[in-house]
């Protein structure tokens, strides 16, 4: 499912890519604090667990994510998914009460060849991060990708999935992706 | 006599040469020690010695001459101070001459020359000779460590006390040196042998030819690339062998021609810890280089920083790299130029400008910050850089500015011009002409404004600061310019919507109104006082909530201006004015608008603090005015209307208290003497004469039988007497002490008696220890005791003795363990545990408004960990000794305890209280469940091995409490779990599936804090063992 990852240190797909703002931490409010008043889940919520951080640091990442990593804007904010708009809380549909969610995400260019794992690692974290409830789909925004039909097909390919993610290489670059600690 | 003299010489060296046997052919090491210490003791003599050694020195054996020179080279280890220079000299040819011998005997040799390297007796031109030997006899590189090192010490030894000598000996020495460490491989020689090559340099020793040759037998080493082995006993880090190699590299321009490639080299390599050893390396060598060193290096040291700073994923790579270029440019900047010398800064400066420049047009771009921090990096260097590159950036953001016309757009460059404004606040210009910004200055002012007027928060933000900085540079800005900024302000301070945008509007008027003191009093001050007006107008018809916050905004900003005593002087009297209409019987005021009041007026003595004048002038107008409110609104009154009794809330009341606190805490002692002497008499003789608008309609008599309300203004006498300085004497101290026990166990109302056992343990805290104040001790423990036996005022006489006791604690005295103690008893009284429980809590925690130490109260540091040593096993005993049912209250007192102990202080401690702490988690308390999770916590994360004992336990513990019916308790179980995961791996598998299973539940809990945690913990545990984790 992946494809291209051995680009060299030096050559990234897109150097200066645009940034956008990211969204400040959630405020908690006074009925949050409530112990009486129960929250349903929101899309905000889903936007908030599935920020998956692409943090600097960890060193094997620069091959499978050069164009979201390779350099920074600001020592305060390490590009996420979010800084690039690949994902955006308008494109997160929830319905806790009928239990489904339906994320849409952007790759930064047409030809990124990282949008199956992205997708890959947005799923996998909505499987661990929800209940059970919930059924999801995860797919490619429309018309910004070269292939998203065939993106699309294999991230709702339940068993393609779970047959990618015992791919012990799969699964250690979905894991970096996800793993909070930088 | 002659006989017995020489019987008494003989016995001696006939024990010599007995030891001088054992060492030599018995092979013990003991004898040498004892021969050493008979030298010292001038039992023999070193040339006795040798006698003794005689034989065994010219033995053919190698290995007995090199035991020989051993026992030889560690008396002189020991004893070289008592040489003479004879014995020296003769001492020298004989090792020098041994140098040639076997290499067995090699090492010892080297021993007994660092001895005599040591010798102060040394005479002129041995070392020379010595070192001669050293260099032509020896290949130092073939000894064993231990060996190299010893050379290496003798070098260091003749360094320090022989430098002229040495020399002397020119470039011959260097040479020398660098084939002795030529190859070395040990961190521990390599430390002292850069420490030696360093001194080479900074002493000027002559390199003579062999600049490149020290240069490539140091450089070599060059990242280093060193990780100590575990347990190293060394303890040599990496870290020490880079910086002493980095203080050898850059300590001389000479080595600048092969260092620079070099670095250049290693900053485009791929390993990170090249790069960033190479920047810094860059970064130190430019304090010792000049012009003429870097020139021809320019173009490739700004493409490589350029390339990092661009491209890098690591924070620090980035910070490396803008420190790199910030002394690069700072190092041109410095160097005098001759007058036919092209200025390289120009030339290097205009590079930067050319390679950044068109990523400031795009402010959407990800490289606009990366090219605006290296433009500010060089500017920051000089003010000449300054100069050069904000004459050129300055114009084009302007323009930007201009042709962007979104606002996030806009905000990047309103940042970055921001960025290069500070810069120049960095440098002060004599002429005032001169100076850069001038020209700018309309610009500026009226993108700045546009920027205060745009709806969009974030551009108003910078718009802000950036006001505040061009404020701040001195003689910029005219008083029209002025004007306009404050009338921005102004509007900014009422903004409804966003609070973000009226705080930072109301910081910058605080720094602007210290700067300008006139613009903010005739522009802005008026215009708040009519608002205040209005105010009181609008709140007399009755509120309506905007124009209420409206009027809170006001109060806030008159509050935020009052930085200047000029401003003080006008601010304070309309506050306290408005205080005193809002109390006039025609309004109603409400607690929260009193309240209002009483925080600005706390917030201006906050301000007044800094400056003794103003600070007096707040103290003197404020408090009478306070006071006499309160008294008033304290008389008894046949109509009792509502608004004066707003004053004697408990709320408004403390919010008064802060206030007087505040305004006492800075005053000097004869100020704080004058204040005292007006209101101790108040409150014990009712004598008014000091307030303004005194005529009351009885008197005022706290202590005697006045009304519950008077009493409850004990607690402003509580306010003011414990902020006062330690050195101020309180008059009629002994009869308000005495007066204040008697209230504290008046059982009427609590809120004026714990006032006055506040007050009181609050003055105790502060006496000096001595008759009186065991006299008070003595006092209040009898009215405690007395008031503890079952009766009416037995909460009170608990508070009393809980103040008491705190006040003790804290500063170590004798009797507070006695008090403790006492109160620990409490615990498992059925009536008072609960409350003695919640006591602890007290204890441990700083209070807001007595017993402080910016009230001057007497507060020992550590006194937390004290309470926790002297008291938590006396705590753990009462535990288990305890019934049942009074369990809870040990298990409360003890969380308390230990959640308020700083934790680097609780980490050692908490393995032994592990038990205690497992079985709290079992405790039915919220309390107790809370603060043991919030213990547990960090423990986790700190000593994972002694935790991972327990695993079994914590594991169904905190999942059992993740469904506890507190939300608090299930997220900090809920952190526990995700702390769990820092326990080796190994430990956790086994219990990975059944965790995964659980946590699914809180993922639908009904609380979103609560799920974010799950989901975090959850997250955790399915990376563990997972590979890519």
């Amino acid at each position: 499912m992946v494809g291209g990852g051995g680009m060299g240190g030096g050559l990234l797909e897109n150097a200066n890519p645009l940034i956008y703002e990211r969204s400040g931490e959630r405020p908690v409010t006074a009925g949050e604090e409530d112990e009486q008043v129960p929250d349903s889940i929101d899309a905000r919520e889903i936007f908030d667990i599935r920020q998956c951080r692409a943090r600097a640091g960890t060193e094997s990442l620069f091959l499978y994510f050069p164009h979201l990593i390779r350099s920074i804007n600001d020592p305060e904010h390490p590009l996420t998914l979010e800084e690039l708009n690949v994902v955006e809380q308008v494109r997160v549909q929830v319905s806790d009460p009928e239990s489904t969610v339906a994320v849409a995400f952007t790759p930064t260019i047409p030809h990124c060849s990282m949008a199956t794992l992205i997708g890959l690692s947005i799923k996998v974290k909505l499987l661990r991060s929800l209940p059970q409830r919930f059924k999801m789909d995860v797919h490619i925004t429309p018309g910004t990708h070269a292939s998203e039909h065939a993106v699309n097909k294999q991230l709702a390919d339940k068993e393609r999935v779970a047959a990618a993610l015992e791919n012990t290489h799969l699964l250690e670059v979905v894991n970096q992706c996800l793993s909070a600690r930088s | 006599m002659a006989a017995a003299a020489a019987l008494e010489a003989v016995a001696p060296t006939g024990a010599l040469w007995g030891l001088v046997h054992d060492f030599v052919m018995g092979q013990q090491e003991g004898p040498a020690d004892q021969v050493a210490a008979d030298v010292k003791s001038g039992s023999y003599t070193v040339l006795q010695v040798v006698e003794a050694l005689g034989s065994s020195l010219e033995n053919p054996e190698p290995r007995t001459r090199a035991r020989g020179i051993q026992l030889l080279s560690q008396v002189l280890l020991q004893c070289q101070s008592l040489l003479l220079e004879k014995e020296v000299v003769h001492l020298i040819l004989f090792y020098e001459n041994r140098l040639k011998d076997h290499h067995l005997v090699i090492p010892s040799v080297l021993q007994g020359l660092r001895a005599l390297s040591l010798c102060v007796a040394l005479p002129p031109g041995l070392a020379v000779s010595v070192l001669k030997a050293i260099f032509q006899e020896v290949h130092v590189q073939s000894l064993p460590q231990v060996d190299r090192h010893t050379v290496y010490s003798i070098i260091t030894n003749f360094m320090q006390t022989r430098e002229e000598e040495l020399k002397g000996l020119g470039a011959d020495f260097t040479f020398g040196f660098i084939q002795v460490m030529d190859g070395e491989k040990d961190p521990r020689n390599l430390l002292v042998a850069f420490r030696i090559v360093h001194d080479l340099i900074s002493r000027d020793y002559s390199l003579g030819p062999f600049v490149e040759e020290l240069f490539e037998v140091t450089s070599c080493y060059f990242p280093i690339d060193f990780t100590p082995p575990p347990n190293d006993p060394h303890g040599i880090q990496r870290e020490d062998l880079i910086l002493s190699l980095r203080a050898v590299l850059a300590s001389t321009p000479r080595f600048a021609e092969f260092l620079l490639p070099l670095l250049i080299e290693k900053v485009d390599s791929e390993i990170l810890s090249a790069k960033l050893d190479s920047l810094q390396t860059l970064n130190a060598c430019c304090a010792v280089y000049g012009q003429k060193e870097l020139k021809d290096f320019l173009p490739s040291l700004w493409a490589s920083i350029r390339r990092e700073v661009f491209q890098t994923a690591s924070e620090r790579v980035e910070a490396d790299g803008l420190a790199a270029l910030h002394s690069l440019t700072a190092c041109l900047s410095r160097s005098v130029l001759r007058a036919d010398a092209e200025d390289l800064l120009d030339s290097f400066l205009s590079n930067i400008l050319q390679d950044c420049r068109h990523h400031l047009c795009e402010p959407d771009m990800k490289l606009v910050w990366p090219s605006a921090k290296l433009l500010q990096a060089a500017a920051g260097a000089s003010a000449r850089a300054c100069d050069h590159i904000t004459s050129n950036v300055l114009p084009l953001l302007l323009e930007q500015f201009h042709k962007h016309s979104q606002s996030n757009q806009r905000r990047t460059i309103l940042e970055m011009i921001l960025g290069f404004l500070k810069l120049h606040q960095k440098w002060s210009y004599e002429d005032k002409d001169e100076r850069p910004l001038n020209g700018f200055k309309d610009q500026l002012c009226s993108l700045v404004f546009m920027a205060l007027t745009d709806p969009s928060t974030q551009l108003q933000l910078v718009g802000i600061r950036t006001l505040a900085v061009l404020g701040a540079q001195p003689d910029l800005l005219s008083s029209g310019d002025l004007e306009l900024a404050v009338g921005h302000l102004y509007r900014l301070s009422f903004l409804e919507e966003d609070s973000q945008s009226w705080v930072a509007a109301l910081e910058a008027s605080g720094a602007l109104a210290a700067l300008y003191p006139v613009a903010f009093s005739s522009h802005l001050v008026p215009k708040l006082a009519e608002e205040l007006c209005r105010g009181e107008l609008d709140l007399a018809k009755g509120d309506e909530p905007t124009k209420c916050s409206r009027h809170l905004r006001c109060l806030q900003a008159l509050s935020a201006v009052s930085t200047h005593p000029s401003i003080v002087k006008e601010t304070l009297p309309l506050l306290l004015q408005h205080l005193f209409q809002m109390n006039k019987g025609s309004m109603v005021a409400g607690t929260s608008e009193v309240i209002a009041i009483c925080q600005s007026l706390q917030q201006v003595a906050e301000k007044c603090q800094r400056d003794p004048e103003s600070c007096w002038y707040f103290h003197q107008t404020a408090i009478p005015c306070l006071l006499a409110l309160a008294v008033q609104a304290s008389m008894p009154e046949k109509e009792h209307s509502v608004p004066r009794k707003v004053l004697l809330e408990d709320e408004v009341l403390a919010a008064m208290v802060s206030v007087i606190g505040t305004a006492t805490t800075h005053l000097s002692p004869d100020l704080a003497a004058q204040s005292v002497a007006r209101i101790v008499p108040l409150f014990l003789d009712g004598d008014i004469s000091f307030l303004p608008e005194n005529s009351f309609p009885c008197r005022f008599q706290p202590f005697q039988d006045g009304s519950s309300g008077q009493r409850r203004l004990v607690a402003l006498l509580m306010a003011f007497v414990c902020s006062l300085p330690r050195s101020v004497e309180i008059p009629q101290l002994n009869q308000l002490m005495r007066e204040l026990v008697e209230l504290s166990c008046c059982p009427s109302c609590p809120s004026s008696s714990t006032a006055a056992a506040k007050c009181f343990a609050g003055l105790l805290n502060k006496l000096p220890a001595g008759q009186q104040l065991d006299e008070f001790l003595q006092l209040a423990v009898d009215k405690v005791e007395a008031g503890l036996s079952p009766g009416p005022c037995r909460s009170q006489a608990f508070t009393l003795l809980l103040w008491v006791t705190k006040a003790l604690v804290l500063r170590y005295h004798p009797l507070s363990s006695c008090l403790t103690h006492r109160l620990m008893g409490l615990l498992s009284d059925p009536e008072l545990g609960p409350t003695a429980a919640d006591g602890f809590s007290l204890l441990m925690s700083d209070c807001t408004d007595v017993l402080t130490r910016a009230g001057h109260a007497e507060v020992r540091i550590m006194f937390r960990q004290r309470f926790f040593t002297d008291n938590v096993p006396a705590l753990v005993q009462g535990f288990h000794a305890a019934s049942q049912d009074v369990k809870p209250n040990y298990l409360k007192g003890l969380s308390h305890v230990l959640n308020r102990l700083p934790k680097p202080v609780l980490l050692p401690e908490l393995p032994t209280l592990l038990s205690l702490l497992l079985e709290a988690l079992s405790c039915s308390d919220c309390v107790v469940q809370l603060s043991t999770l919030s213990c547990l916590q960090p423990l986790l994360l700190e000593a994972p091995q002694v935790m991972s004992l327990h695993v079994d336990t914590l594991v169904s513990k905190f999942l059992n409490l993740s469904s506890s019916p507190s939300m608090a308790v299930r997220i900090a179980a809920l952190q526990c779990m995700h702390a769990l995961t820092r326990l080796p791996t190994p430990v956790l598998l086994p219990y990975k599936p059944q965790v995964i299973r659980a946590l699914a539940k809180p993922l639908d809990d009904k609380k979103r804090l609560v799920r974010k945690e799950a989901v975090s913990a959850r997250g955790e545990w399915f990376l563990l063992g997972s590979p890519g984790s």
